[in-house]
């Protein structure tokens, strides 16, 4: 983005994608996002940090992605009772990411939504945890808020509330839906059950070690996190990863990526009332989980990325397993696919149920695998391709239609891309190390990573301290932006259609709540 | 329907074995006499996500996919505490989850079981105790079985599920914030997180 025009100036920031940062003021901050907005771009992530130690006050920082890559916008409010502009008038997204900055951190903004998000009667409301002087007491009792819900009123309007312990195996949120007989009019949610303290936690970290928590920020994309941690730390040290590392991370990724659509394929059919493709896909599923234990010593691959490189090699034997698997994949996928996409119930529900349009899509910054179903062809894998995905040319996939029947072709065409490239890798993988030592970073530095994780794009913005200890830590999962936009999915489809619906979207809320 | 007979006989039988229960991660014992006598061995679980990150959720789906195929065991995931026998209950508790962690144990009937499941249910794992967690479940509920591992794999949770309804006598006398003494050696899977 160019942000001459605004008289603002930039410079380079260390991102594995190009990126730039720019001190703004409260009205550069507003202006800069409009002309984003004008130019196509959205909103990747927004949060704030504590800098009163180093004379900054807070610092709201917004980050922005359009096709040239990455502008952060650096906002100082010199004390606690400055404001920054409501952002969320440009870009809806920003909406909830306002609310959890002033509750971790106390950042202001001028919104007229000032509920909060983040917190929830577990601390004093007048307490931030994300400041360097908080000090938490064992006072302090779990307590029950009375969160202010949007009401619809009228003949034969009824609220079902929904959570926060769902009926199925699934993480803890509440639903608050109205209806008018089976008809959703609105649904709102109420997340940040578990918030367990992420941010805080990797402040307590060294920058070296925390990869394994950041593994764990949603432990259904644990490769991208830890790639995203490992490449920040990476461009904080200035070191190069040996090219077989990065080839190896694809291999997971890729892997994390096939592993996550099986199993939501075979709820989806669930879901739609078609036992026959849950028991098929979570058999397949496993089957990569056993091969994932097997050669990599986790189900689920977690602690195989490391800053510098990745933790274990694949020799030509384990090679040579992951290759008879894709064959066997790929021929049961198939077939699989058939059978979906002719049986008449399973696509009597799919079909036009959930419906997000392009437009929409777009103006509420829809992220990830769910934005590829409604026509928003963005993947960083292709957008900004860093190696190896520079070399392996990877197939956007994408569907016009935005409704729960597209969300499954999008997996099933990214699943069979994901195994397409697994074949790749497998056969044009340099020989080499597989990680390279990392010493130290320097202090007070600020670098990102991103990686398209099998949601949609994970970004890690990592801040360093004295002495290799990590000074703040935000990672931002695309569930941010598309929570928000399931909301909007649901209006007007049956109540019954809503548990579809939300798995086709298969949203982090350990991501999200942080 | 032609494709999906054939596709069924050309799978044909996943299922194997299941294994041993392990009678290691028994922590407190105290209901077994009783839950035998009411229970049998038809058992339905509600799971309780308090904190965690997704993992343990994961392997949790899986004992439900053919090579583990817990329903053939005559174990049941249920929709409502109230419903259930057992509570199989993953995370390090964040303060956020407590009182809704506590809410379902109370509607959950009598006799019933707690497992917690993975290392932060078993110790607070990588993310402790702080001013957003209260870390692993016996803080907040008197926990019966203690799986450790990050996730545990299918097996593992497996062998803690039918320690829960098989083991006999207890080892020690329970205790309503009892910690876990006793737990199995970690799980293959991943090395023990740092202590916070």
């Amino acid at each position: 983005m160019n942000v001459s025009p605004l008289g603002i100036a930039a410079a380079t920031l260390t991102s594995p994608i190009p990126a730039q940062r720019c001190p703004v003021s409260s009205g550069q901050l507003l202006a800069a996002c409009r002309l984003a907005w004008e130019q196509r771009g959205q909103l990747a992530a927004l949060w704030a940090s504590d800098d009163r130690d180093r004379e900054r006050g807070f610092c709201l920082r917004v980050l922005l992605r359009d096709a040239d890559g990455l502008t952060l916008l650096e906002n100082i409010l010199p004390d606690e009772g400055a404001r920054y502009p409501d952002l969320s008038l440009i870009f809806p997204a920003a909406n909830r990411m306002q609310r959890a900055a002033f509750d971790l951190v106390g950042a202001q903004c001028e919104a007229e939504d000032q509920r909060p998000w983040a917190w929830q009667a577990a601390w004093p409301i007048d307490r931030f945890p994300l400041r360097r002087d908080f000090e938490p007491s064992p006072k302090w009792e779990p307590g029950e808020e009375d969160y202010a819900f949007v009401k619809v009123t009228g003949d034969g309007v009824h609220e079902i509330p929904v959570g926060p312990v769902h009926a199925g195996i699934i993480e803890p949120g509440h639903f608050r839906f109205q209806v008018v007989g089976e008809k959703v009019l609105r649904l709102e949610e109420r997340l940040g059950y578990v918030h367990k303290g992420i941010e805080k936690r990797f402040e307590t970290l060294g920058i070296l070690e925390a990869h394994r928590l950041a593994g764990r920020v949603s432990g259904d994309s644990t490769v991208a996190y830890a790639w995203a941690y490992a490449q920040a730390v990476e461009m904080l040290a200035a070191v190069a990863v040996p090219p077989r590392a990065l080839w190896l991370r694809a291999l997971c990724l890729e892997r994390e990526r096939i592993a996550n659509h099986l199993g939501d394929l075979g709820y989806l059919g669930n879901d739609g009332g078609f036992a026959f493709g849950l028991s098929q896909f979570s058999r397949l599923r496993e089957d990569v989980l056993r091969v994932n234990r097997e050669l990599f010593g986790h189900r689920m691959l977690m602690d195989s990325v490391v800053p510098g490189g990745v933790a274990r090699d694949v020799d030509d034997e384990g090679a040579a397993a992951m290759r008879k698997q894709c064959v066997a994949l790929r021929r049961e996928i198939r077939v699989l696919r058939d059978i979906y996409d002719e049986h008449a119930g399973l696509q009597d529900r799919f079909r036009t149920c959930g419906q997000v349009s392009n437009e929409l899509a777009v103006k509420l910054g829809l992220a990830g695998l769910a934005a590829r179903a409604s026509g928003v062809a963005q993947d960083l894998r292709c957008d900004f391709s860093v190696p190896p995905y520079d070399a392996l040319s990877v197939n956007k996939m994408t569907r016009a239609d935005g409704d729960v029947a597209a969300r499954v072709a999008v997996r099933f065409d990214e699943t069979l891309e994901s195994l397409r490239l697994i074949d790749a890798i497998l056969e044009a993988m340099p020989e080499g190390e597989i990680a390279a030592p990392i010493a130290g970073v320097p202090a007070f530095a600020l670098a990102f990573g991103c990686v398209e994780g099998w949601r949609g794009p994970v970004l890690i913005a990592l801040e360093s301290g004295p002495a290799n200890a990590v000074r703040r830590c935000h990672p931002h999962d695309p569930s941010w932006q598309n929570w928000p936009v399931l909301e909007h999915a649901v209006i007007g489809n049956i109540v019954p259609d809503f548990p579809l619906i939300n798995k086709s979207f298969n949203l982090s809320y350990s991501g999200h709540d942080l | 329907m032609l494709h999906v007979l054939r596709q069924i006989a050309r799978t044909g039988l996943k299922t194997e074995a299941p294994p041993d229960a392990a009678r290691d991660m028994v922590i407190a014992a105290r209901l077994h006499q009783e839950i035998l006598r009411t229970l049998g061995r038809a058992l339905t679980i509600r799971h309780v996500d308090a904190g965690s990150c997704n993992g343990c959720e994961l392997e949790i789906h899986a004992l439900g996919n053919p090579y583990y195929n817990i329903e053939g065991l005559g174990i049941k995931f249920v929709a409502s505490p109230r419903h259930a026998d057992m509570l199989l209950v993953t995370g390090p508790v964040s303060k956020h989850m407590a009182i809704a962690l506590r809410r379902t144990y109370d509607a959950t009937p009598d006799p019933k079981l707690v497992v917690a499941v993975g290392d932060c249910g078993c110790t607070g794992g990588i993310f402790g105790e702080s001013y957003a967690s209260l870390g692993r479940v016996s803080n907040v509920i008197p926990v019966d079985v203690a799986v450790p591992g990050c996730p545990p794999t299918p097996t593992a949770l497996l062998q803690g599920i039918l320690a829960a309804i098989t083991t006999a006598a207890p080892r020690s006398e329970p205790s309503l914030t009892a910690t876990p003494d006793v737990v199995a050696e970690p799980s293959p899977q991943g090395e023990p997180p740092p202590t916070p």
